[in-house]
C-alpha cells in the first residue's frame, strides 16, 4: 500500500516530468492538450457553478442583487426554511396527512408509477422486436422510435389532443366501447388521471430505450441459447438465466437514467399544466418548485438551496444503485468469486 | 427451411401484436393530421366524424338549403318498404311534413316526405381544408421562415461546435497516456448523471451579468465545450480502431493533429454522421434552453418556444393547435426518414459499451 503511495507520488513530482521520456512528455501535452477544451468547459459551466450554487445557498441574494454584490452571510438559515418548507417537503412531517402534497412527495409518488413503465415497456418492446417470428422487424422498430424525434412541445399538443375530454380520440373511443359519460377520464384536469396522462406521454419517446435494449438482446451469444436447449430449459428460466443477465448492463444503465431523470422531472408539468400545480397541487414537482422559486420568485439563495438538496439526494440515489449494481449487474468477462 | 404450420401461426400471431400496437402506437401522427383537415364548426358538433368532413348544403333558387339523411319509405312516390335512406335537399320545411328536392335526380322535382325535419340528421362528406395552415402560417409568431432559420441556425452552429470540440476531446482521452486521464474520464461520465438544476441558477446569472440573456451566446458557446455522452462515443469508436496506422504516420513524421484529421476522421464517418443527426434533433427539440434564454426576445425565438405560445392563444381551436405541430414536425420526420440508418446505428454503436 505504502509503496503504491511514493511510486503515484513519484510519477506525479516534478523531477518525474523531467525525467520522463520525451515521448511520454509529448504524449501527456497532447492528451493534456486535446482534453483541456473539456476541462475549462468543465470548470466554467460545471464545477464553478456548482460550488457557486453551494455559496449562494449560504447568503442572502436575490435576482436583482447580481452576483457580484458583497454577500450577506446567513449561515443555514436557507437550511432552515428548507426544513419548515411544507411546500417542499424535505421534513417528514409534511409527507403524510397534508392536504396538499408536498412537492417532494409527488416527485417521489409520480416516479414510483414511471419508473417501472420507464423500465419495462420498453424492454417488452425490444423481447416483441427480437422474437424470431416477428416479419418486418426493421420497419417495426423504425415505426416505433419514431416519436423520439418529435419535438417536445408538438409531443404535449398531440397528447393533448388525443387527451382532450371532449374531442381527443381516447374519450371518444371509451364513450364508443360504453363507458358512461360520467366516468370517463378527465386526463390532465384530474386529480387521479393526470399521472397517467404524464406517463401516456413519457411512453411515446421509449422508442431510444427500445432500440438500446433491443442492441443488449442482439449482443446475447446464440451458444447460450442453444446450451439452455439442449439442457431443457423452459422460456422464463432462458430469460431469467440467460437473457436478463447478459442484457442487465443496458437495464442497468437505464434504471439509473431513469431515476435521475424522474427526480428532475417538470417540463411536462410546466407546459401541460402551465406550472401553476393544477389539478389540485398534484403536479407541483420539486424541479417544478426550484425552476418557479428562481424565475418567478426570483429567489436566488433559497432557489440555490433546493438545488443543492436535489442534488444530494440524487447523488447518495446513484451510488446507492451502483453500490447494489454488483448483486445483478453482470459484465461479460468478469469472474464472480 | 421446410414449411412449418406452427411457425406459421406463431408468424402471423407475433406479427399481427406489433401491427396493432404499432398502430396505437403511431395514432396520434393521425390525429393531428385529421385534426389539422378539419373546420372549427366540425370541431364544436358533438359525434361529427373522427375524418375531416362538412355537411354539404345545396343551392335552390339562389338559396343555400339544409341537406338531411331521409328515409324514403315516409316520402310520396318511392316503396312504402324500402329501409334505404337518401340525402335530400330540403325545399320547404313543416312541422308534420315537409317537402325535399333530391340533388342527384332534379328531374323528379319536389316531393313531400312526412318526417319532422329536426329529429333528421345531416349527412358528412369527405371535406379536408387548408385553411388551418393558412391561418397558422400568418399567425404564427415571426412568420414561418424567421422561426425555421433561428432553428436552422441554433441547431448548425451548436453541432458544428459539438462535433469539433468531441472530436478532439474524445481523440484526447482514446489515444494518449497521461497523469490523472482515467480520473477525468470517470469525472466526465459521472456528469451524465448531474442534475442541471444544480448550475443553472450561478450559469444564468452570470449571462444575466454580462447581458446576454436574450441573446444566442448562452445557448450556443457551452456546446463549443464538449459533452460527456458525445466524448465518450468518439472515445469508445476510436479505441476500435487499429494503433497500426497511426504509428506508421508518426514514423513519417505526422504530429497528432494530423493523425487525427486524416487517419482516424475517415475511418469514423458512421459515428460522425449519429452525432451530426442525433445533435440536430436535439437542437430542433429543445425547448428548455431557449425558454429562459430568449422567452423574452421574440425576434430570436426558435420553433418550440414559438410554437409553445399557441396553447395561449389558441388553446380552445384544437385544429390551429395540430396545424402548427404538423409544421414543427415535418422538418425532423423527414430528416429521420432520409438518415434513419444513421440513427438507428447510432443508437448501437452508442448503447452496446454501457
Amino acid at each position: 500500500m505504502l509503496e503504491e503511495l511514493n511510486k503515484t507520488r513519484e510519477k506525479f513530482s516534478f523531477a518525474a516530468f523531467r525525467n520522463m521520456k520525451s515521448i511520454a512528455k509529448r504524449e501527456m501535452r497532447s492528451g493534456l492538450g486535446f482534453t483541456s477544451l473539456w476541462i475549462i468547459g468543465f470548470l466554467a459551466f460545471t464545477l464553478i457553478p456548482m460550488i457557486a450554487t453551494l455559496f449562494f445557498s449560504f447568503i442572502d441574494l436575490s435576482i436583482t442583487d447580481g452576483i457580484f454584490s458583497t454577500p450577506k452571510f446567513v449561515g443555514f438559515d436557507n437550511y432552515a426554511q428548507l426544513w419548515k418548507d411544507p411546500q417542499a417537503g424535505v421534513n417528514p412531517q409534511f409527507w403524510f396527512g397534508s392536504e396538499t402534497p408536498s412537492s417532494l412527495i409527488i416527485t417521489i409518488r409520480f416516479a414510483l408509477i414511471a419508473l417501472p413503465v420507464g423500465i419495462f415497456a420498453p424492454l417488452l418492446l425490444a423481447l416483441l422486436m427480437n422474437n424470431k417470428h416477428l416479419k418486418g422487424q426493421f420497419i417495426f422498430r423504425t415505426l416505433f422510435y419514431l416519436p423520439f424525434i418529435v419535438p417536445f412541445i408538438a409531443s404535449v399538443f398531440l397528447w393533448g389532443g388525443m387527451l382532450n375530454t371532449e374531442t381527443g380520440w381516447i374519450n371518444r373511443f371509451l364513450e364508443f366501447a360504453g363507458v358512461p359519460n360520467e366516468n370517463l377520464p378527465g386526463w390532465a384536469n384530474d386529480v387521479n388521471w393526470v399521472y397517467p396522462t404524464y406517463v401516456i406521454m413519457g411512453i411515446w419517446g421509449i422508442g431510444n430505450a427500445m432500440l438500446i435494449m433491443l442492441a443488449g438482446l442482439q449482443g446475447v451469444p446464440t451458444e447460450l441459447y442453444d446450451a439452455a436447449k439442449v439442457d431443457g430449459a423452459n422460456t422464463w428460466s432462458t430469460f431469467w438465466n440467460i437473457t436478463f443477465p447478459m442484457i442487465s448492463p443496458v437495464i442497468f444503465y437505464n434504471l439509473v437514467l431513469n431515476i435521475v431523470g424522474l427526480f428532475q422531472y417538470f417540463l411536462v408539468p410546466l407546459v401541460v399544466n402551465n406550472g401553476t400545480g393544477r389539478p389540485g397541487g398534484a403536479t407541483l414537482f420539486y424541479n417544478l418548485y426550484l425552476y418557479k422559486t428562481f424565475f418567478t420568485f426570483q429567489n436566488m439563495s433559497y432557489g440555490s438551496t433546493l438545488a443543492w438538496f436535489l442534488f444530494i439526494v440524487i447523488l447518495i440515489v446513484t451510488i446507492a444503485l451502483f453500490g447494489t449494481a454488483k448483486y445483478w449487474v453482470y459484465y461479460a468477462g468478469e469472474v464472480r468469486s | 427451411m421446410k414449411f412449418n404450420l406452427k411457425n406459421g401461426i406463431n408468424s402471423l400471431f407475433v406479427t399481427l401484436l406489433a401491427v396493432a400496437l404499432v398502430s396505437i402506437f403511431l395514432s396520434p401522427f393521425a390525429f393531428m393530421v385529421l385534426t389539422s383537415l378539419k373546420t372549427r364548426e366540425q370541431i364544436s358538433v358533438v359525434g361529427a366524424p373522427i375524418w375531416p368532413a362538412a355537411q354539404p348544403k345545396f343551392e335552390l333558387e339562389g338559396k343555400e338549403v339544409d341537406v338531411f339523411v331521409v328515409p324514403i319509405s315516409q316520402c310520396d312516390g318511392f316503396d312504402a318498404n324500402s329501409t334505404d335512406t337518401r340525402n335530400l335537399a330540403i325545399a320547404k320545411k313543416g312541422r308534420q311534413e315537409s317537402t325535399f328536392i333530391d340533388p342527384n335526380d332534379l328531374g323528379r322535382g319536389e316531393f313531400v316526405c312526412r318526417v319532422s325535419w329536426r329529429a333528421l340528421d345531416r349527412p358528412w362528406t369527405l371535406s379536408p381544408t387548408w385553411q388551418n395552415y393558412v391561418e397558422v402560417w400568418n399567425t404564427i409568431p415571426n412568420g414561418y421562415w424567421r422561426l425555421l432559420g433561428n432553428t436552422l441556425f441554433y441547431a448548425i452552429s451548436t453541432m458544428i461546435g459539438t462535433v469539433i470540440s468531441c472530436i478532439l476531446v474524445g481523440y484526447g482521452f482514446a489515444r494518449f497516456r497521461f497523469p490523472g486521464r482515467d480520473f477525468l474520464f470517470l469525472i466526465l461520465i459521472s456528469t451524465l448523471f448531474l442534475p442541471g438544476a444544480v448550475t443553472l441558477i450561478p450559469t444564468y446569472s452570470f449571462w444575466q451579468r454580462l447581458g446576454l440573456v436574450g441573446t444566442w451566446w448562452p445557448l450556443v458557446v457551452p456546446h463549443f465545450f464538449a459533452n460527456a455522452y458525445n466524448v465518450f462515443l468518439f472515445r469508445q469508436y476510436f479505441m476500435t480502431l487499429p494503433r497500426e496506422l497511426d504509428e506508421s504516420a508518426m514514423i513519417d513524421g505526422a504530429g497528432p493533429l494530423r493523425i487525427l484529421w486524416s487517419i482516424l476522421i475517415p475511418q469514423s464517418y458512421p459515428v460522425i454522421i449519429a452525432v451530426v443527426v442525433f445533435h440536430i434533433v436535439f437542437a430542433w427539440n429543445d425547448y428548455f434552453g431557449p425558454l429562459i434564454y430568449l422567452s423574452t426576445s421574440r425576434e430570436n425565438w426558435p420553433i418550440s418556444v414559438a410554437l409553445s405560445s399557441f396553447n395561449g392563444i389558441y388553446g380552445q381551436q384544437p385544429q390551429l393547435i395540430q396545424a402548427g405541430a404538423f409544421l414543427a414536425i415535418i422538418l425532423p420526420m423527414i430528416l429521420f426518414f432520409v438518415a434513419q440508418r444513421f440513427f438507428i446505428q447510432g443508437i448501437v454503436v452508442t448503447g452496446v459499451d454501457k
